[in-house]
């Protein structure tokens, strides 16, 4: 089996650390894991502001990228969501279809197809976990509070393999933290009163760190937590699953 | 249409027939309608009989009514001037409550003229145990005002006759023709100033069901 | 991208709601006093957490949802024969029928019922339907006065303010907002703020007008098309109060307020107040199927721009909507940016993705007040996928080229925030330039991000340039 991994461009720009957790996780856990090297973006930043009709470019590159892989898996609930649900492709409608079902957040495919069990991994830390919108109510990763259902949850299972880790509870358990792509500037009041609102929520449940499947999320609640000086950290979940973040 | 309208002189009703807003209408609506799709089945839903009567007492003093069970209309009249102020007007429906109450059967009056009435006393059809409401038509009112304009309400209804859910009460309703008919549950509230609930808005202070088993 | 960009901006940017602010205008108003958003947020997730409580009691929630929504796409896909079966049995059962293509047409019918009458004055129970066409600025500046019966919708009419949601018209008004207007317009001591008082302070005012209105307007919940009847339902009373009082009671509906038949009202008025909130129903759900002995009954079957919205293929599930108000208690953003935020009579999701089909132009922005999160969508009722519209209206709004949130959000964003993580997109494969101007673009007053938070620390290394020093390339 090969995967190709999929970085979001804001990981690779900002949070190598996130995306090189994601690569030696897979690689521990056997797989042959392949980056390729003129990967750009999934589009979606121009489609949730209205010009889908601009991402032609981004889905062809993605396409050209990717659609020979058995898997892709991408550490972020958000792209994965926007590739399964908007990529197209005229001119190859096929192998736009295929790359739209062989996509995989990382924490399903280590639930659904790795069906993991047991992770070699320690963190002995109080930490929250934030219910990305897009891996939770697009990806189904976990229950909704919204539905009347049995809760489970993909990425609370995950980490509740970690050694020593500790999760938190908090008052609102899935509402979302107000990053919304463009809206984070579009709507910046909001956008920052969300932010502060569901950074509190961990704060208040004493998180030493506040970890999620979406780096964007965890982006928004971190410039939030520096510009009040709080001493919580932000770790990417692949990072805690790989045992911790990388001593540089 | 629109001209004839926005000139305030000549305000005529629009035409209601030909050429006018519902042929216009109907026929956007024929035109822009997707392909039909088929009504679900919903049979499926169905309530729990067993424990309905205890049910429903819980949901009707959780939204803030009363229940007594009774045995009579004896019992009935014995508890209202105790939970009543009888010495105002009390008016009745049932002709069993004749002596306690004035009777109005829905004899042609003034509904305006029944706005000084403390307690109305009616007859419900049925019961609801998810919701605590009854099931009251125009025939058990008298006056359709009746039930409204009181300051508060009480219900007869057969303990019998209390259903699960709404599933069965539409069941139990069929195609019957009526009037007027409403679900009453509870006392008349609102919320709307912060959210704080206050019984009595514009209808009844109170709601007592009278359970006659 | 950039050369489509400054094709749009050749267009006037629109005006919008008052003063013509968009909504992170608006919001961004709301937003300067933070005790009230906090107030406001908690207000209305107390609600939502009331409706959580009372539908996880209901196991068969998931398939009443289902089926409410499958009923309605069966109304909507025969909605002309369903209105010509409920026209034929309403009238059948002595009522009037009117249709209306538009407000101006509605308004018009109902002042001239008034004026028939001989009188000048009408009381009203909620619609949302005579905000949406301004029925009562219409009647005013005719002489008409209409007092609002339900308690908040009055409180907003004494401030003279529109609802700021549909259900809790006024729950953007503390109580000592609300005793200083009943002070000033009910007589009631100054200072007095307590709800009691206050709600029986209205009954007494609203009891003399329900005695003393001619003629009675109300909505309409349900209308169902295999008997003629029409449900109304309210906690107060109110809407009962008002048409048995009075000699014409009008209602009026959209079209597409039809169910098929009777026995479906058992699914939808299960769903509507336990969504709403968290009530197993409200306190009184009446069906009206014959005028009284000596009382007019009419109905007014009103467009507005419905038939329009049933020709969008991506949109016309709005029009399932039973306005239970659910996904704006639910809503991060509404609970955090006020109803008023969205300039429109229906506020939250559901206005944002009914709005834009009523005027394009006015409403570019609404469309674009979400995160997208979703849970709008998982609460409603009869399960309008609610976020997806948003998105797909923001395409839609974006061709046609009304996207003003867009167009500012590309053009600041792209001058100020160049080097923003979303500039990495928009610059192609300029991923290196970035870096190198991040800081500088970055920290910087004007940039909408950076104003209340940090950006992230740019590290040494890209994952790209790490990966091609520690793997072999493929």
């Amino acid at each position: 089996m090969t995967v190709g991994l999929f970085i979001p461009c804001y990981v690779d720009q900002f949070y190598p650390g996130a995306a090189i957790a994601t690569l030696q996780l897979l690689e521990k856990l056997g797989v042959n894991v392949v980056y390729p090297a003129n990967q750009t973006c999934c589009g979606q930043p121009m489609a949730n502001s209205g010009f889908e009709h601009l991402t032609g470019g981004c889905n062809e590159l993605f396409i050209k990228n990717f659609a020979e892989f058995d898997y892709i898996v991408a550490p972020s609930g958000s792209c994965v969501l926007h590739i399964k649900h908007h990529i197209h492709d005229e001119k190859q409608p096929e192998k736009a279809a295929s790359v739209s079902h062989k996509i995989y957040e990382l924490t399903s495919f280590l639930t659904d197809v790795l069906k993991v069990t047991s992770l070699p991994a320690k963190f002995p830390h109080k930490v929250g976990m934030h219910q990305s919108c897009h891996g939770q109510r697009g990806l189904h990763l976990s229950q909704m509070t919204e539905l009347v259902a049995p809760y489970y949850s993909k990425p609370g299972s995950l980490l509740n393999m970690v050694e020593g880790i500790e999760l938190i509870e908090l008052n609102r358990a899935d509402e979302c933290c107000g990053f919304g792509g463009t809206f984070c500037v579009a709507e910046e009041a909001v956008s920052v009163k969300m932010g502060k609102d569901r950074v509190a929520d961990h704060l208040k449940h004493g998180a030493e760190y506040i970890t999620g499947v979406d780096m964007s999320c965890l982006m928004h609640m971190e410039g939030i937590l520096n510009r009040q000086g709080s001493k919580v950290k932000i770790l990417h979940i692949a990072e805690i699953l790989n045992g911790g973040p990388l001593n540089p | 249409m629109n001209q004839e309208i926005q000139n305030p002189a000549n305000q005529k009703l629009p035409l209601q027939g030909a050429g006018g807003a519902r042929e216009k209408i109907l026929a956007a609506v024929l035109q822009n309608q997707p392909a039909l799709q088929n009504l679900p089945d919903i049979t499926f839903v169905k309530g729990d009989v067993e424990g309905a009567q205890e049910r429903y007492i819980t949901t009707l003093t959780t939204i803030g009514g009363k229940v007594f069970k009774v045995n009579s209309f004896d019992e009935i009249k014995a508890l209202i001037p105790t939970h009543f102020d009888a010495s105002k007007r009390v008016v009745s429906t049932l002709p069993q409550l004749s002596d306690i109450a004035e009777l109005n059967q829905g004899e042609p009056i003034d509904p305006h003229s029944l706005e000084d009435i403390e307690l109305s006393i009616i007859r419900a059809h049925f019961g609801i145990a998810e919701n605590g409401s009854v099931w009251v038509t125009e025939d058990l009112m008298g006056q359709r005002v009746l039930p409204f304009i009181c300051q508060h309400l009480a219900v007869v209804i057969d303990a019998e006759n209390i259903v699960p859910t709404m599933h069965e009460a539409y069941q139990r309703i069929g195609l019957i023709k009526y009037g007027f008919g409403t679900f009453i549950a509870g006392p008349s509230k609102t919320a709307d100033i912060e959210q704080s609930l206050v019984l009595g808005a514009h209808g009844p202070r109170s709601m007592t069901v009278f359970l006659l088993g | 991208m950039s050369q489509n960009i400054t094709t749009h901006t050749d267009k006037k940017l629109p005006l919008q709601g008052a003063g013509g602010a968009d909504h992170a205008a608006l919001a961004d108003i709301f937003n300067k006093d933070e005790d009230r958003v906090n107030w406001h947020d908690e207000t209305l997730w107390w609600i939502r957490a009331k409706r959580d409580l009372s539908v996880h009691k209901i196991p068969e929630w998931e398939a009443l949802r289902d089926t409410a929504s499958a009923i309605k796409n069966n109304v909507l896909s025969n909605l002309n024969s369903y209105l010509q079966q409920f026209e034929a049995n309403a009238q059948a059962n002595g009522i009037v029928i009117h249709w209306a293509a538009d407000g101006a047409e509605h308004n018009a019918i109902v002042h001239s019922l008034i004026k028939k009458h001989n009188v000048t004055r009408m009381v009203k129970s909620k619609s949302m339907l005579t905000e949406e066409l301004h029925l009562n600025e219409y009647l005013a500046e005719n002489g008409i006065d209409v007092i609002d019966s339900d308690l908040g919708e009055r409180i907003v009419q004494l401030a003279k303010e529109p609802p700021s949601h549909i259900v809790l018209p006024c729950i953007h008004k503390k109580k000592e907002e609300i005793g200083e207007l009943f002070h000033q317009f009910l007589g009631t001591p100054a200072g007095n703020a307590d709800p009691q008082f206050l709600t029986e302070t209205a009954r007494h005012h609203l009891r003399e007008t329900f005695l003393s209105r001619k003629v009675a307007l109300t909505g309409v919940n349900f209308a169902i098309a295999e008997t003629g009847e029409f449900v109304v339902c309210t906690n107060e009373g109110n809407a009962d109060m008002g048409a048995h009082l009075s000699d014409i009671h009008i209602a009026s509906m959209g079209i597409e307020k039809i169910i098929p038949e009777r026995k479906h009202l058992g699914v939808f008025l299960r769903l509507l107040t336990r969504s709403a909130t968290g009530q197993p129903i409200t306190t009184y759900s009446s069906h009206f199927s014959k005028p009284r002995d000596g009382q007019e009954m009419h109905i007014i079957i009103v467009d507005n721009g419905r038939t329009v919205q049933l020709g969008r293929e991506d949109f016309r599930n709005s029009l399932k909507c039973i306005r239970c108000g659910a996904c704006m208690n639910t809503c991060p953003v509404y609970r955090r940016s006020g109803g008023h935020s969205y300039h429109n009579a229906i506020s939250g999701p559901i206005g944002a993705i009914l709005a834009p089909n009523l005027d394009m132009e006015k409403y570019a922005d609404l469309p674009f007040a979400s995160t997208l999160c979703g849970s709008c969508s998982n609460v409603c009722p009869v399960k309008i996928d609610i976020h997806d519209q948003l998105y797909k209206w923001r395409q839609v709004i974006v061709q046609n080229g009304y996207a003003p949130t867009a167009k500012k959000l590309s053009m600041q964003a792209m001058a100020t925030t160049l080097a923003s993580p979303f500039a990495y997109h928009m610059a192609g494969k300029a991923g290196r330039l970035v870096m190198k101007y991040a800081p500088f673009a970055l920290n910087n007053k004007l940039n909408p991000w950076y104003k209340q938070r940090d950006m992230p620390k740019p590290p040494d290394e890209s994952f790209g340039e790490w990966y091609k020093k520690n793997r072999k390339a493929p």
